[in-house]
């Protein structure tokens, strides 16, 4: 395994790039080299590094050059200028062989509008492949299979593409480029051509697929909730130079300049943000502590709700200062007053979803993880200041992530 | 011709073209000999095959084939049709004619075929070659007569070699278009997965150029059949003659039985290849 490092990595369309690169580096626009020279530059000094089993997005507008970029890296097209880095193989100094080598054995490709064999069956199109490499007959078709299975296609094996959905076929895409075994997938704008509930789900087959084969998957977009949804880390590109490279809350919550802003400005970020980017710490107590303690601690630190726990912090319920001050005087102990049935969200709940259950209850939103244990609260404040774009507060690490 | 009166003198441009003639027969006699006793010995072979069975029995394999290739309407026509011509007692001539054919397209596919292979792999081949075709399809039939005359004299050859220039541009043309109209995205990918060139044409370009391809071959073999009669100028036997020698002889009947022999073999080879792409 290794990892990818593009070096100031260019593409000029044109006969004599030359020139035009001379005036990229005087940093001349892609408007102006097209005014002075009549080239087209499609990809300008992109330069970043991918690493292992990363979700690695590129996203940009139609024309921003992603296409361009994302065919360098396997040399579909010949960059003018610039390095490819695969571990320590320079892929743009491989010789004819070498570069054929490293197409069939380390990067395989899943194509915007599927790209297969209209003439060969599922399984056929599914080995292509192997069949290149002259891997023998039983072999192929055994690893073919295998990847039909992974990606849900197992029963479909003597059909023809045309028989298919389009999700279906890019299934078949899919699996074609697993049956290889690559180490790294280019996946150019894989699911655009699919309408937007089959796009969600093959995001979501594919995120699945990623925990079990964790392939270094190089995946470009033009749809930034994609790119939210699936990238670890997302590139941002325009005319041909990429702009920002982050994880997705560093490309929402710090733009680096006003183009990203602008287009991250639309998103949604209920549909981004997570439970566990805006929760705080929980002010907790041990069930078998008395109601007098609850009350010093809720005073202490201003709370008017007390979260109660049990010995392995497993969150039982609540209890407010009324009814603490009320226990202390019966002398009851917290569990006779305790609120058990409370509304619970974990860390990676998304804030859309999470809306309803915090209007169910006037306390703050319990988080707790998948045991049922108390990992924080989230209070209205800091959700209205997240959407509000407020990056003060959310947590840096934005709890197990945002994926949807 | 008087060019007393124009500014430059006439190019000797017939005179050149003599000169070359003139320099291939003198130099290229060998290779034109081995390729006139080639020719010469596939078709008499081709014909003495076909004469091998009884017209009845061959009749009936061409009628099965049409049926099998399109339909029993197809087959029911040839039949009838390949009976007719039988019945006037033109069968050693159709024999003939389907020989010179054959042969005909079947050189121009081992011709036509690469070359139209190689102009899709290579601008600069599409380039050159694009005029030639042109060329040889503009330039008036009868023209080509005079050569294959001088280098192949007269009979079954030089027929088959002005038929060969006359028919093969189409399934060059065909071959080329049908592998660059090959999906950009399907060439991508059979070259990202490492394809070499080779794969690539065979396992990508040529199956899905196929019906292109197979169109290009047909109208090679309706071009070729509309060069029987001017390959029969030069001694090229079969039906052509018997259309050819009614007009000399301003024979109206003979004419219309040799033309209407000819169209019901056109009208057969075209369905049955045409049938044959569709499967
Ligand atoms: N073969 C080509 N010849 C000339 N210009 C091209 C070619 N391919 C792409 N371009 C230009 O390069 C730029 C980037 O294109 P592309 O990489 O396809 O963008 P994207 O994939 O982001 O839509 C565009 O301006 C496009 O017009
Ligand atoms: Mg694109």
């Amino acid at each position: 395994m290794s990892t990818i490092k593009v070096d100031k990595l260019t593409k000029i369309f044109g006969r004599r790039p030359k020139q035009a690169v001379k005036y990229l580096e005087e940093n001349k626009s892609k408007d102006e080299i097209l005014e002075l020279t009549g080239m087209t530059v499609g990809v300008n000094q992109a330069s970043f590094e991918v690493q292992d089993g990363e979700v690695f997005v590129i996203m940009g507008l139609s024309g921003s050059g992603k296409s361009t970029l994302v065919r360098m890296l396997n040399r579909l097209i010949e960059p003018t200028s610039g390095d490819v880095w695969l571990g320590d193989e320079n892929i743009t100094e491989m010789n004819k062989e070498q570069l054929r080598d490293m197409r069939r054995k380390k990067m395989s490709m899943v194509f915007q509008n599927f790209a297969l064999l209209p003439h060969k069956t599922i399984q056929k199109n599914a080995e292509y492949g192997l069949e290149i490499q002259g891997i023998d007959k039983e072999e192929r078709a055994k690893k073919a299979s295998e990847a039909l299975e992974l990606v849900g296609l197992g029963g479909y094996m003597d059909k023809y593409p045309s028989e298919l959905s389009g999700g279906m076929q890019q299934r078949v895409g899919l699996a074609r480029a697993l049956a290889n075994d690559p180490e790294i997938l280019l996946m150019d704008e894989a699911f655009s051509a699919l309408d937007p509930l089959i796009r969600k789900d093959m995001q979501d087959e594919l995120m699945d697929l990623q925990q079990s084969v964790h392939k270094t998957i190089i995946f470009i977009t033009h749809d930034l909730n994609e790119a939210l949804r699936i990238g670890d880390r997302i590139a941002l590109m325009k005319d041909g130079s990429i702009v920002q490279v982050g994880t997705a809350e560093e490309i929402l919550m710090e733009p680096a300049n006003d183009y990203v802003e602008r287009f991250v400005e639309d998103v949604d970020l209920a549909k981004v943000l997570t439970a566990g980017h805006v929760m705080k710490r929980a002010e907790s107590i041990s069930v078998d502590r008395g109601a007098n303690v609850a009350l010093r601690l809720m005073k202490d630190s201003g709370v008017s709700t007390i979260y109660v726990v049990d010995k392995k912090k497993k969150l039982l319920g609540y209890v407010t200062a009324d009814e603490a001050a009320k226990a202390a005087k019966e002398d009851k102990g917290l569990s006779e007053v305790l609120i058990s049935d409370i509304p619970t969200v974990q860390t990676d709940t998304l804030l859309a979803d999470a809306f309803e259950p915090m209007a169910d209850d006037k306390a703050p939103l319990s988080v707790v993880d998948e045991d049922g244990r108390l990992v924080g609260i989230v209070v209205r404040g800091s959700v209205i200041g997240a959407l509000a774009g407020n990056d003060d507060v959310l947590n840096g690490n934005g709890g197990v992530g945002i994926n949807g | 011709m008087d060019n007393s009166g124009q500014l430059f003198p006439k190019l000797p441009l017939a005179e050149w073209i003599e000169a070359f003639v003139d320099f291939l027969t003198t130099y290229f006699s060998a290779l034109f000999d081995t390729v006139s006793t080639v020719i010469e010995f596939v078709t008499e072979n081709f014909v003495l095959l076909m004469e091998l069975a009884p017209p009845i029995v061959l009749i009936i394999l061409i009628a099965l084939l049409a049926w099998w290739a399109v339909n029993w309407k197809l087959g029911l026509f040839a039949l009838i049709g390949l009976g007719l011509i039988n019945n006037l007692g033109y069968w050693p001539e159709l024999v003939e004619t389907i020989s010179l054919v054959v042969i005909s397209v079947l050189i121009s596919m081992i011709i036509g075929i690469p070359i139209g292979i190689w102009m899709s792999q290579k601008g600069s081949v599409q380039a050159i070659i694009t005029p030639i075709l042109d060329f040889m399809q503009t330039m008036p039939a009868f023209v080509y007569l005079i050569p294959a005359v001088v280098f192949f004299s007269l009979g079954m050859v030089p027929g088959v070699v002005a038929t060969i220039i006359f028919s093969m541009p189409p399934t060059v043309r065909l071959t080329n278009l049908g592998i660059r109209q090959v999906d950009q995205e399907l060439i991508e990918a059979s070259n990202a997965f490492g394809s070499s060139t080779g794969q690539r044409l065979t396992k990508v370009q040529i199956p899905l150029a196929m019906s292109t391809i197979m169109a290009g071959i047909n109208q090679t073999i309706m071009l070729s059949l509309s060069m029987v009669v001017i390959a029969s100028m030069v001694g090229a036997p079969g039906l052509g003659t018997v259309v050819y020698r009614a007009v000399t002889q301003v024979a109206i009947g003979p004419g219309f039985e040799g033309g209407l022999s000819l169209v019901i073999l056109a009208m057969l080879l075209d369905r049955i290849t045409q049938g044959a792409n569709k499967n």
